[in-house]
């Protein structure tokens, strides 16, 4: 027998089913579409945005590669590593020294340190534009690894921090007792502990530095080392009427960021699910 | 455990507890002088945040009561003369505007939309089916906003745009239009691809929060008879409270500091539509020059998010005393 309540319930898991697949495919075909449209020459976007391409050409992506995109990504390529690199070192020195050391007024540290998180890039702009010109690093390379690593030392301190103050203390008292030095303690020892949220800050700083626009656009925009991000509205004030091109740049741009998600899932969500607590 | 990190500098007077138990008396000199060189592991971060973020932050707020000339370079002290301006610009108050647009239709998708799709995600009965879902919709929030910003730019193109597209083909050709031509549109088809980008990233918070309430209360409310409806109600909502209001706190700081998506998409046009009060800095700043006007919006978003901030801190420190 079939009860009233179980055909409602049926139809209502039917519906749900539905709507998370129909939500799936809102998310999915743009990008999709991005993708195919790559492949596409400039009229068959314009007969039938929806067709597919009638061969799969990788010429535009060609293209867009020798018009430029080749230079953004090396930019983005650099100015990621590296602002990786200094970001989670200096945090990680800092989360230890605020963990771990004992410091004069460590309390008002922690704060100024973590007080950045509350502070957004914009309010600093114009100042920041006036520092950087009379540090003769407008238009650098140098002015965006600078930027980086600053704006993101709060919350990349915070959450290696976080993890830190809760590894066992007597591991110091140890190796302070086996005459191994602070500086030592801190390479060979803490900081090996750390790996997991190492891995999820360095995740969150390389996604981070890969799609951030707007100190891209202030300080590189016209200078020839722009990252990706702006290099691809360029592309289009450049090369507006060849969409296809366009395309094929914006999927360079994402491919990579997707594939570091895909093959990282699990130290993303902690690394996010942590730091939304900020 | 605690103390390592709680423990403020010693004071000068030896009977004061908290430099050392040991040797109370010979102890300050050189457990100041070894405590100071402790602050070598922080200095770099300091150094890079004081040069960098504090000192550009409390200039800014020298420079919003500064005049420039363009052509001489020179600045003038006037006073708060740039604020009555602000105080004046019909833009600003737009721009305003749509930072609040903004920030209420996220709280509408992207926390009461967000908290009810985790539950329908979580509510699914393969681990495999959740997983993928939750990593699909993420991915808009992995990919720059550049680029999701420029694929709706062609998705809202009236020629060849996906969305004008579809419409014909539904039947639906007289609502076709230029979404991002008219300032009727603009503003609204931004703020819905912003809600196509990023409702993945809180839903997927959401869902990492019902995960960490125990099974046994959905079953128990199971075995008393009670739909799922009032579940979500009456145990789902209580129990993730406190990612809500985290979510709401983030995606409310987020709305006021807008900036890529509009440049990308409209920057700020047509006929300043859809400003917001980053891309009308930027407008004042960086295409007419006038750096202390910009300074001064600036001055409003650091209020308005330090306002939003501080609400987080104390929110914070609420939930740590509740645990």
């Amino acid at each position: 027998m079939v009860t009233r309540t179980q055909i409602i319930s049926t139809i209502s898991k039917t519906f749900v089913f539905a709507f998370l697949l129909g939500l799936a495919v809102i998310v999915a075909y743009p990008l999709l579409w991005m993708l195919m449209n790559g492949f596409k020459t400039n009229a068959e976007l314009f007969a039938d945005p929806f067709a597919l391409p009638q061969q799969f050409t990788w010429q535009n992506y060609a293209n867009a590669w020798n018009r430029g995109v080749s230079n953004y990504v090396t930019t983005s390529v650099l100015v990621t590593v590296t602002s990786t690199i200094s970001t989670v070192l200096i945090s990680a020195w800092a989360a230890y020294g605020l963990t771990r050391v004992k410091i004069p007024f460590s309390k008002f540290w922690m704060g100024f340190i973590l007080g950045g998180l509350m502070l957004a890039p914009t309010v600093a702009l114009v100042p920041l534009v006036k520092l950087m010109q009379s540090l003769g690093l407008y238009n650098t390379f140098w002015a965006l690894l600078i930027l980086y690593t600053a704006f993101r030392i709060p919350f990349t301190t915070f959450l290696i921090r976080a993890y830190m103050i809760d590894l066992p203390f007597e591991i110091d008292e140890a190796a302070e007792m086996d005459g191994a030095s602070r500086w030592r303690t801190f390479w060979h020892i803490i900081l090996p502990m750390c790996t997991p949220i190492l891995v999820s800050t360095v995740l969150l700083h390389v996604l981070f530095a890969w799609n951030e626009y707007l100190f891209a656009m202030v300080f590189t925009s016209g200078s020839g080392i722009e990252p990706l991000p702006v290099g691809l509205t360029s592309l289009l004030s450049k090369h507006g009427t060849d969409y296809p091109v366009v395309f094929a740049g914006m999927a360079i741009a994402a491919i990579p960021v997707l594939i570091l998600f895909f093959a990282s899932q699990r130290y993303f969500i902690k690394g996010l699910s942590e730091g939304v607590g900020k | 455990m605690a103390g390592t990190v709680l423990d403020t500098a010693p004071t000068a007077h030896p009977s004061t507890a908290g430099t050392s138990k040991q040797h109370p008396k010979a102890q300050p000199m050189f457990g100041r002088k070894r405590m100071a060189r402790g602050l070598w592991w922080l200095a770099p971060a300091i150094a890079v945040l004081i040069a960098f973020v504090y000192w550009p932050l409390l200039q800014n707020f020298a420079f919003s009561m500064m005049q420039w000339d363009i052509y001489s370079g020179r600045s003038e002290f006037v006073g708060l003369e740039n604020f009555g301006k602000l105080a004046k610009d019909p833009v600003f108050y737009t721009a305003l505007g749509n930072n609040f647009l903004y920030a209420l239709v996220s709280l509408v998708f992207q926390v009461a939309g967000a908290l009810s799709l985790a539950v329908l995600i979580e509510s699914r009965r393969s681990e495999k089916l959740r997983r993928c879902l939750r990593a699909l919709y993420f991915i808009p929030s992995a990919i720059s906003l550049t680029v999701s910003g420029l694929l709706f730019y062609f998705i809202y193109e009236p020629q060849l745009g996906m969305l004008n597209h579809l419409l014909t083909a539904v039947n639906l050709g007289q609502l076709a239009q230029p979404w991002l031509g008219q300032e009727s549109t603009a503003m609204m088809g931004i703020i819905m691809m912003s809600q196509w980008q990023g409702f993945g990233y809180s839903t997927l918070l959401f869902a990492v929060a019902i995960q960490r309430i125990p099974r046994e209360l959905f079953e128990a409310a199971e075995l008393d008879g009670i739909g799922p409806i009032r579940q979500f109600f009456h145990i789902t909502v209580p129990l993730v409270r406190e990612m809500t209001g985290l979510m709401v706190i983030v995606t409310i700081s987020g709305a006021f500091q807008v900036f890529n998506e509009v440049m990308v998409m409209t920057s700020g046009g047509p006929n300043n539509s859809t400003q917001v009060l980053g891309t009308w800095l930027y407008e004042n700043g960086f295409s007419r020059n006038d750096f202390g006007y910009a300074a001064a919006i600036a001055t409003v978003i650091f209020l308005l998010t330090l306002a939003i901030g501080l609400l987080q801190m104390w929110y914070t420190k609420k939930r740590r005393v509740q645990w």
